[in-house]
């Protein structure tokens, strides 16, 4: 099984406190390469807190993240990204008033070389670059599936062509892992259904590994390998999702105590 | 379909900036002809009306101010840095022209390919075209090591302290007459004369105005140039990116320090440069004009104008430049001449701009000739907005931790 394989990336023990506020107590956790994963929680548990421990927008109190062998605990935000652990955000957090085209090109910043004077005089390298960019950009909006968006404004598509949008900007990253927070959030079932498919397509055609946030219990156990379960900043469960729905520390967790006794009694 | 998506940026941008740069071709060159062929054998009167209306001096200071506000519409337009001390670069590039242009340095007698005035070859004295590219470089410099500590700040206090640092470039300016005994700036009195320009073998000099307006207007015209190269590249996307979503461009690989320096040496080295040229325009460099006030004409220009959009930027330090050098001084005297009256007109240019700037971010917020995305944002009721139905509760921790 692909849980097996080396893990891709490695959290240990991390912690966060803001003030007095612990937001992450002690979590360990990893991604196996070439697997979907989810991270699942009440409101509050601190999902989004870890996600950006994982990206480095915030230092964990202790602990340490190691990605692709490398401790990157405290690195800046932009060599994590470009080193290949990229994200989208939950809140989209598009470059609106930027084409499509230009979105998803930003992305590959880390991996272009031109300087004021190839931009500036246009040599034929900084050419080839750019027009490799542009051919990679578009192959990117088609594996989205939203090819014809080019040179719209982001702030002009959709809410589902900006979540699309999203995620070929991350991957125009070429990153091993994509963490998606919240991905689903104002989707329909329909939607939400063809996104189990296309997180499936993320890792077969795309190479990569997937971490979810996601609050969509149906998109979560369809695809996910393994679940991680955080509740007020600590893990509480870990397994398949078959573990994950019996389990009854996580029902207490969602429904509350008596809740959980309720769903036993259903049982 | 497939060949039109891959064009390099939707055509009609293309298409304005080609009638835009030939347009701005025109003007220059007509302004050119009518000064060199015309004007010399025109009637008085034509000729009066020329030189109060028009005079070559405002023209080469408009092509002067538009590089200069094309500097700072770099930063301020496409990176979004708000920059309050623009003049410290336009002080620092004519300071260099002051230095290396002159007699200031009486100790030393340098002169390559230089045009010392006739009997006083003392001091340095290098050709136009080398204190160009040194006084570009000098303020490049200048503008890493003013950007490097201060562009860690979020807006707010970037501002402030390119506020400090317009005012504090230009005092050490006026000080500099006397460090360690060493005379460096000449204090107030200002350096002066700068050498003429002198470009293979012909010399320009203060009745080769036509000329010089020309060398001012190819200087502009480069600027333009950079500035609608560099947005369609690799920094210019960087550039925006940051403008847009600072967080969310450094979550995609895009390092934000090193990228905003560059915004800002490119900006500053348009400054050093526009320094250089304003000293051979007025052939001297004199501390009191390097004010604060200039920081805010040149930063008007570019907000005026249109933010990002170069040729909105162009056409806001042209109406400005010339506002203030002439219309304000020509259109005082006609009416103080139709009321009998003897108003000073130009000492109310910053009641004009500060109201002019008042009304247009009550009414026209995004410039005369705005960047089509800025229209975009500036109008964003008029346009169904998606992005708002967005789940807003967990971005406050993020927020909270930017500030930290």
């Amino acid at each position: 099984m692909s849980t097996t394989n080396n893990p891709v990336l490695d959290a240990q023990n991390i912690s966060v406190v803001f003030g007095g506020l612990v937001a992450v107590n002690d979590v360990s956790f990893t991604i196996p390469e070439g697997s979907i994963v989810s991270l699942i929680g009440p409101n509050g548990a601190g999902k989004t807190t870890f996600f950006n421990v994982l990206t480095g927008l915030y230092q964990p109190t202790s602990g340490d993240v190691f990605f692709d062998g490398d401790n990157i605990t405290g690195r800046a935000p932009h060599k994590i990204s470009s080193g290949g652990l990229a994200r989208t955000f939950q809140n989209i957090r598009l470059f609106g008033m930027m084409t499509a085209q230009e979105n998803v090109m930003v992305a590959m910043h880390s991996k272009m070389k031109a300087g004021v004077w190839a931009t500036t005089f246009r040599t034929k390298k900084q050419k080839r670059e750019e027009a490799e960019a542009r051919e990679f950009a578009q192959e990117l909006l088609d594996f989205v599936g939203i090819g014809k968006t080019t040179h719209e404004y982001a702030r002009n598509l959709s809410y589902g062509d900006q979540r699309r949008l999203e995620v070929a900007r991350a991957l125009a990253l070429r990153p091993k892992v994509v963490l998606l927070d919240e991905p689903t959030a104002g989707m329909n079932p329909n939607e939400s259904a063809a996104f189990v498919e296309f997180v499936r397509r993320l890792r077969t055609e795309r190479g990569v590994s997937v971490l979810l946030i996601e609050h969509d219990m149906s998109v979560v156990m369809q695809v996910s390998e393994r679940i991680t379960v955080l509740d007020q900043g600590q893990k509480i469960a870990e397994g398949s999702p078959s573990e994950i729905k019996n389990n009854p520390r996580v029902i207490e967790a969602y429904l509350g105590k008596s809740g959980s006794e309720a769903s036993q009694n259903v049982n | 379909m497939a060949e039109t998506t891959k064009a390099a940026a939707p055509a009609h941008t293309e298409n304005s900036n080609k009638k835009w740069a030939i347009g701005f071709l025109t003007v220059v060159l007509a302004i050119y002809a009518i000064n060199k062929f015309y004007i010399p054998t025109a009637p008085a009167q034509v000729k009066t009306f020329f030189n109060a209306w028009f005079s070559l001096t405002s023209m080469g200071e408009i092509m002067i101010y538009i590089l200069m506000a094309l500097g700072l519409n770099i930063v301020v337009g496409y990176a979004g840095l708000l920059d309050l001390g623009y003049v410290a670069f336009w002080a620092l590039g004519g300071y260099v022209a002051g230095w290396l242009m002159s007699g200031q340095f009486d100790q030393w007698q340098i002169n390559f390919f230089g045009n010392p005035p006739a009997g006083l070859p003392n001091g340095i004295h290098l050709n136009f075209l080398l204190v160009l590219v040194l006084g570009g470089v000098f303020t490049a410099i200048w503008g890493v090591i003013i950007g490097a500590p201060t562009l860690r700040l979020k807006s707010d206090y970037l501002a402030l302290v390119t506020l400090g640092f317009g005012e504090i470039i230009p005092q050490i300016m006026v000080n500099g007459e006397d460090i360690g005994g060493f005379n460096l700036t000449n204090g107030t009195k200002g350096i002066n004369p700068v050498d003429n320009i002198k470009l293979f073998g012909h010399e320009f000099g203060p009745f080769q105005l036509a000329d010089k307006f020309l060398i001012y207007a190819s200087l502009a015209g480069l600027m333009i140039f950079f500035s609608l190269r560099l947005r369609d590249g690799r920094l210019g996307r960087a550039w925006l990116a940051i403008r847009e979503d600072e967080l969310a461009a450094s979550m995609m690989g895009v390092p934000l320090m090193r990228t905003k320096l560059a915004s800002y040496a490119v900006g500053a080295t348009a400054g050093g440069v526009g320094g250089v040229a304003f000293a051979t325009l007025i052939g001297g460099v004199y501390a009191e004009r390097f004010n604060f006030q200039v920081s805010i004409i040149i930063l008007s220009m570019v907000v005026l104008g249109g933010m990002g959009n170069v040729w909105g930027v162009l056409v806001g330090a042209t109406l400005l430049a010339w506002v203030n050098n002439t219309g304000l001084v020509q259109f005082g005297n006609i009416i103080n001449s139709a009321t009998g009256k003897n108003i000073d007109f130009p000492s109310f240019n910053f009641l004009i701009f500060g109201v002019l700037l008042i009304l247009m971010m009550l009414y026209r917020r995004e410039g005369f000739l705005p960047e089509a995305r800025v229209r975009l944002i500036m109008h964003e009721e008029e346009f169904s907005d998606v992005a708002v139905v967005t789940d807003d509760i967990e971005v406050e921790g993020v927020h909270h931790h930017e500030h930290n």
